[in-house]
């Protein structure tokens, strides 16, 4: 229950963030550079550009949020309908769907989306294209592997022996029983999603400055770290924090939606 | 056990060929590289001649089937920012790569295994409930970051480390340390999974009950046959670790291969970071046929006729 209510106060601050950030996050203040917490105005303290580092972090969480949700509800659902129509029908189409699906994790995911990133240019929206490419991977693979449980089932047969089309079998009958398994993979997902996207932009693509992301926060923090440690201490708190939250929540999904893997 | 060998070898060269085809696909996605190679002001006529001179006007198959044909005389072309060939670059940077990755999985397994092991045991003690929040936390907290927070502790504040490089036993310990606790964190759930499985057969309570003492349970029967699964773990991590600690090199300044790809990435020195996803790709699969051929000595159950 502690992982829902970190992830709701991520998601509110999200929602809230121009009421709860004090300041503009990108109203730079050069005379106020590398203030330290607790300065009258800035409880995080400031940046090399004295940009207030709590309106940042508040405003980074719009980033980590927007991609991790956007990515999963695109990547689950192209990776949904790959993987009900690779284990439905089975034979060579699962065959090839499952080779690629190999290849594809026999990449480092990281590295993957590196490259992807760097191919198709830095920026928000190619991150997000990016972690899709990777991503839907993960779901084929385990809707895959739910439905060549399922479609034996007696439930199945007869609902095939009825004369219903296939895939009026697949959608209405197959889809709703692996729904659970997708919502819990979801959530651990957003949480390996957002650390990827921090990933990224951190070690220079992905998101650029100015826009405040919690990765790209994080690279500059690392420059200043000699002088300025709160800089590179907040934003990866943050980060560390929904996280957190959001393994926890996906965990406690788990126990809760499926007793049969609950250990 | 032959014939199973020979299958198996078969399926490498299908997946090295898969992996050449795809390499090849990316690099023919990234552009040519020819507009990089000229200095800014090159004239029209300066680059369609370059275009020529280097085959990019070729068609794709004719591309393809000359990248293909260099790939398999080990020719991936040279950088196009240092003076070695893609190939020279990618195996100078092996050794420091290899060094943190097996010094990484063997004390993770060495944390790991211990505390696994003694969480199933004593479920639910106040070991377990420790071990179980560590682990949580362990795989919650990105590697990068914990990288950073290691440095300004050890190196910043306290001086005690250096904040990276490669060359002396202190440059390995933070950048130990921050791989080691993921996949510390990783192994010792799974072994604590695995091992409560199998605490709950019969077998286990037949040992019990002729009386073996509960170490010798625990060490001599049940983690043996936990070990599958560890082994399929270490296998899949080893690859990924092999492939280059991409983050935790970059933070670290070492120099390994995942620093050497993430560079020439942002260098756009393309024959360089295919070349090494390449070289990843083989050693992704040789472990996994390495990880099967493992099983046969671990577990008698399996064989592969």
């Amino acid at each position: 229950m502690i992982g829902f209510f970190i992830v709701l106060l991520v998601i509110l601050s999200s929602i809230f963030a121009p009421l709860i950030a004090p300041a503009d996050p990108n109203q730079a203040n050069r005379p106020n550079r590398l203030q330290p917490p607790g300065t009258p105005g800035h409880i995080f303290g400031t940046d090399q550009h004295g940009r207030d580092l709590f309106s940042r972090v508040v405003f980074g969480s719009r980033i980590s949020i927007f991609v991790g949700l956007v990515t999963v509800i695109i990547a689950g659902t192209i990776g949904t309908v790959v993987g009900l129509f690779s284990g439905y029908f089975g034979k060579w189409l699962d065959s090839v769907i499952m080779r690629l699906v190999d290849v594809w994790l026999s990449f480092p995911f990281i590295l993957l989306a590196l490259i992807i990133n760097a191919i198709l240019g830095m920026g928000l929206r190619n991150v997000v294209i990016t972690l899709i490419i990777t991503g839907w991977v993960i779901f084929a693979r385990l809707v895959r592997g739910e439905v060549l449980a399922l479609k034996n089932l007696d439930y199945i047969q007869a609902a095939k022996a009825l004369g219903q089309s296939e895939l009026k079998v697949i959608f209405f009958h197959i889809l709703p029983n692996v729904f659970t398994p997708i919502i819990i993979i979801s959530s651990l997902q957003i949480s390996q999603i957002i650390i990827a996207e921090a990933t990224i932009s951190f070690l220079g693509f992905g998101v650029q400055p100015p826009t405040a992301a919690w990765g790209n926060m994080l690279s500059d923090g690392r420059n200043f770290l000699f002088n300025a440690w709160w800089m590179a201490t907040f934003p990866g708190l943050a980060l560390a924090f929904t996280a957190l939250g959001l393994n926890l929540f996906g965990d406690w999904l788990r126990d809760t939606l499926d007793p049969k893997i609950s250990k | 056990m032959q014939g199973y060998l020979i299958r198996r070898i078969l399926q490498l060269l299908i997946v090295i060929f898969l992996a050449l085809t795809a390499v090849f696909f990316m690099q023919f996605l990234a552009g040519d590289p020819v507009i990089l190679l000229l200095p800014m002001d090159a004239t029209f006529e300066e680059i369609a001649e370059m275009r020529e001179r280097l085959g990019f006007d070729d068609s794709i198959f004719v591309q393809y089937f000359r990248f293909v044909s260099r790939a398999l005389r080990g020719d991936f072309g040279q950088s196009l920012r240092h003076p070695q060939t893609a190939v020279q670059l990618v195996i100078s940077r092996i050794p420091a790569t290899l060094e943190l990755a097996l010094i990484a999985v063997v004390v993770s397994l060495l944390v790991a295994i211990p505390i696994g092991v003694i969480s199933a045991a004593f479920r639910g003690s106040w070991f377990d409930q420790v071990a179980i929040v560590v682990t949580v936390f362990g795989q919650a907290v990105p590697g990068f970051w914990l990288g950073i927070m290691l440095i300004l502790f050890f190196s910043v504040t306290l001086e005690w480390l250096p904040t990276g490089g490669r060359g002396e036993f202190n440059n390995l310990i933070l950048p130990i340390i921050t791989l080691t606790a993921f996949y510390a964190a990783r192994f010792a759930r799974m072994t604590r999974s695995t091992v409560l499985d199998v605490l709950n057969t019969d077998y286990i309570r037949t040992a019990r009950a002729k009386g073996l003492s509960e170490s010798r349970v625990l060490y001599k029967h049940a983690l043996r046959n936990a070990s599958i699964s560890i082994i399929t773990l270490l296998g899949l991590q080893l690859g990924q670790l092999l492939g280059g600690a991409v983050v935790t090199e970059t933070v670290f300044y070492w120099p390994g291969l995942g620093r050497l790809l993430v560079q020439s990435l942002l260098n756009r020195d393309f024959p360089v970071v295919f070349t090494g996803v390449f070289f990843i790709a083989l050693v992704h699969a040789s472990l996994n046929l390495a990880v099967d051929l493992v099983y046969l000595l671990v577990d008698p159950r399996i064989s592969y006729d």
